[in-house]
């Protein structure tokens, strides 16, 4: 899993019919210290996640759609399944 | 998944079996802000996508799913058509 910020999201009328009912965001990957940590990608929101929230992204097929859409086997590689409160660095 | 947009076309007499009858595309990656970024690649098309759309995708094993119960040998499918992308301008901006 990754950390991630919700950036925004994305408006889709022709879509997988799995994806139907489900919020897809986009997230940009962070690292614990907040800071950018690559380009951006777009996940099912499993959680009611909003956009500025530091998320956690699981990117794994049958956990992503399992979590977003309650059963797996549909076409999602990515989920928010976290909304971070607070990241503790021990560096 | 990501974002990116319809750049071409590809076609294949040849090909497995179980890629019969599906669409082959051309997309360029493309980051939120539909700047491209990386390498064009081929992805099957599961919801009808055309020239110069920007679409979304999606990678790995979960891209031959929409095409159950048929077997399509796919590691990037387009799932869906994109009618417009949000970008929050604070969090957009936001670098720390």
């Amino acid at each position: 899993m990754i950390l991630a910020r919700v950036i925004g999201n994305v408006v889709s009328t022709q879509k997988d019919p799995r994806y139907e009912g489900g919020r897809i965001m986009v997230v940009r990957p962070v690292n614990p210290d907040g800071s950018d940590a690559g380009e951006e990608l777009l996940a099912l929101d499993a959680v009611d996640s909003g956009v500025g929230d530091i998320v956690v992204v699981v990117r794994e097929g049958w956990s992503a759609s399992t979590t977003s859409t309650g059963s797996p086997g549909a076409a999602i590689d990515s989920a928010i399944v976290g909304v971070v409160d607070s990241v503790e660095d021990y560096a | 998944m990501q974002l990116a947009r319809v750049v071409g076309t590809v076609v294949a007499t040849v090909k497995s079996e179980s890629l019969e009858g599906q669409k082959l595309l051309v997309i360029q990656p493309l980051d939120a802000s539909l700047n491209q970024y990386g390498k064009p690649m081929v992805a099957i098309d599961s919801v009808g996508a055309g020239k110069g759309e920007v679409v979304f995708w999606c990678r790995g094993r979960e891209a031959s799913f929409p095409f159950l119960p048929t077997e399509v040998p796919s590691d990037c499918t387009i799932v869906g058509i994109v009618d417009s992308v949000f970008l929050d301008p604070v969090s957009r901006g936001q670098r720390t």
